[in-house]
């Protein structure tokens, strides 16, 4: 019988449990988790903060889904070491657990900067995990004048989900445009202005020089007094363990689109992994829920001796702030065709006969079909892309497409 | 596991939107159809593109591999016994379904959370409301095999 050994009880642990279970019934589950929940919706704690879910409804997966797979959780456990020779991995807690197949799906954790004073600041906290947001919960349980360092996805929902709960939101990066890594700068003005009605207010292209207790100190010499501090710089990986098995690791560690790293008998998925984005054919470190699964999934079909291959990751968000929606995708590469107004844009990426990328705010309607497109290589000669441009519908596709996708199973 | 969808017949359509007045109807869980649709707006799970001589109404294909399940941040929309369904309970309104159903299936409600064609299964049809309404056999529900 196989031994099948997950490290992380996330999104991508869920994929590769159903994944297994695809082809194997019997094989045993080992889960190591280092959080002492069961798999949580991690992208809602902002929404749960702003009130729009609670903790039942986060719930991931039912409250016999570990139970009904046949899956043994480890609950705060954290993998220390590995010996792909003897295909073990031993835990914090000293115990050696043996596997079959093994899938690293560590998941990331919060990049806290070396800034200066960080220790004199009495309530410095991260935006990540369950429980990060139940500390925020306790610590914002009176208004509370509330410092963001990062204007990234995790910045800004933390500031929206904090919205209610705080007598003042400053959001700070040194970036010069809120969301550098999936807006440009026009696009970004748009929803900057946005979240500034909504009483967010900005400091762009400056940091936190130091901190002295409640006070941080700016680059440009401005100070800021703050009862809570929420750190949201970034991510990385959490790769150790898979170095430690002596897989090839770059930001994350290496993928094929089977998800095999490049260890015998070793898998990883989710936002420790880096495959391959299919909208720009280099590896990259997609940290998304859709990805997550996916990458688990096939992982766990191959882990148990399928055959499933995720050839169609690609970056994509669907953010929205205060009402207004904006979702983007793939690489804004090549020739951009774009429509922007005050209170929304469309942008669209096109080269070499292909969709790349896609920057909407605002009107989002029916985006699934521009994302498709771009994950599909859809040939855009093949389709009335001027039409496509002013509205995403399949009354730009050729009878013959449509057919297919109304009147067959697909 | 092969199972009745909706499909469509666009040479058939003759783009006159009863389907979605009918879907919104169905699904409103009221009696009669004056006081449920009458000078409101309304929010179907169905809709009728195209333009001119091509029109044909959209509603989800309940994929046999949905993005849209594998995608939801919250976890709220799952397949069970061939049918995708949403839990409006867990649903936040994100929209990480819209970015990915290459069908343009789903669409907010009236107050923001999602929905989408569940076959008229749970309400009061039985069996869906546009197939049933369409006056010139549009939109069918049957079995149809894979690549037909």
């Amino acid at each position: 019988m196989n031994d099948y050994l997950i490290i992380g009880n996330g999104v991508a642990a869920v994929g590769c449990i159903e994944g297994i279970r695809s082809v194997d019934r019997d094989g045993r589950i080992t889960v190591v988790s280092q959080e002492t929940h069961p798999v949580y919706c991690r992208p809602l704690i902002s929404y749960y903060l702003e009130g729009k879910t609670d903790l039942a409804r986060m719930q991931y997966r039912d409250a016999d889904f570990y139970e009904k797979n046949g899956c043994r959780v480890l609950y705060g456990k954290t993998a220390v070491s590995a010996d792909p020779s003897k295909r073990t991995v031993t835990l914090d807690d000293g115990s050696a657990l043996p596997y079959t197949a093994l899938c690293i799906a560590a998941g990331s954790a919060p990049f806290v900067p070396p800034i200066a004073g960080l220790d004199s600041v009495p309530e410095a906290l991260c935006f990540m995990t369950l429980d990060d947001a139940l500390a925020l919960e306790r610590a914002t349980q009176t208004p509370k004048r509330v410092l963001i360092v990062g204007a990234g996805l995790i910045g800004l929902k933390c500031a929206e989900g904090l919205h209610g709960r705080a007598s003042s939101i400053t959001v700070c990066d040194l970036a010069d445009h809120v969301l550098p890594s999936i807006l440009d700068a026009d696009s970004a003005s748009i929803l900057q202005s946005h979240l500034e009605r909504n009483g967010v207010r900005f400091l762009l292209t400056n940091t936190v020089e130091r901190f002295d207790g409640q006070t941080a100190h700016m680059k440009n010499g401005e100070t800021i007094e703050f009862d809570v501090l929420v750190l949201a710089v970034g991510v990385r990986a959490n790769t150790a363990l898979a170095k430690a098995c002596g897989c090839e690791t770059n930001r994350g560690v290496l993928v094929a689109d089977d998800m095999k790293t490049t260890v015998n008998g070793i898998f990883a998925a989710g936002d420790c992994a880096e495959g391959t984005d299919a909208s720009c054919g280099q590896k990259r470190v997609l940290a998304i829920l859709p990805n997550a699964y996916m990458q688990g999934f096939t992982a766990g079909v191959n882990m148990a001796g399928g055959t499933a291959v995720f050839d169609s990751a690609i970056p994509m968000n669907a953010i929205g702030f205060f009402g207004l929606h904006t979702m983007t995708a793939g690489v804004y590469a090549g020739e951009e065709s774009a429509q922007v107004s005050e209170n929304g844009c469309k942008k669209l990426y096109t080269k070499d006969d292909l969709l790349k990328g896609f920057i909407l705010i605002g009107d989002t309607t029916r985006a699934g079909l521009y994302t498709s497109l771009i994950r599909n290589r859809t040939p855009l000669s093949s389709i009335d892309f001027e039409k496509m441009k002013k509205t995403a519908t399949s009354a730009a596709f050729s009878s013959e497409m449509r057919t297919k996708c109304f009147g067959g199973v697909v | 596991m092969n199972m009745k969808r909706v499909y469509v017949n666009e040479a058939w359509c003759l783009g006159c939107h009863l389907c979605e007045y009918n879907c919104a109807f169905a699904n409103s869980g009221m009696q009669d159809m004056a006081s449920a649709l009458k000078g409101k707006p309304i929010y179907p799970r169905i809709h009728v593109e195209g333009e001119d001589a091509i029109t044909y109404a959209v509603s989800c294909r309940h994929c046999t591999d949905p993005l849209c399940v594998k995608s939801c941040i919250a976890g709220a929309i799952r397949k069970q016994d061939g049918v995708v369904r949403i839990d409006q309970t867990k649903c936040v309104g994100c929209l990480t379904c819209v970015l990915v159903c290459p069908y343009g299936a789903l669409s907010p409600n009236e107050n923001g959370v999602m929905q989408k064609c569940e076959l008229c299964l749970e309400n009061a049809c039985g069996a869906p409301a546009c197939v049933t309404g369409c006056p010139n056999r549009a939109i069918v529900y049957e079995e149809r095999e894979e690549d037909a």
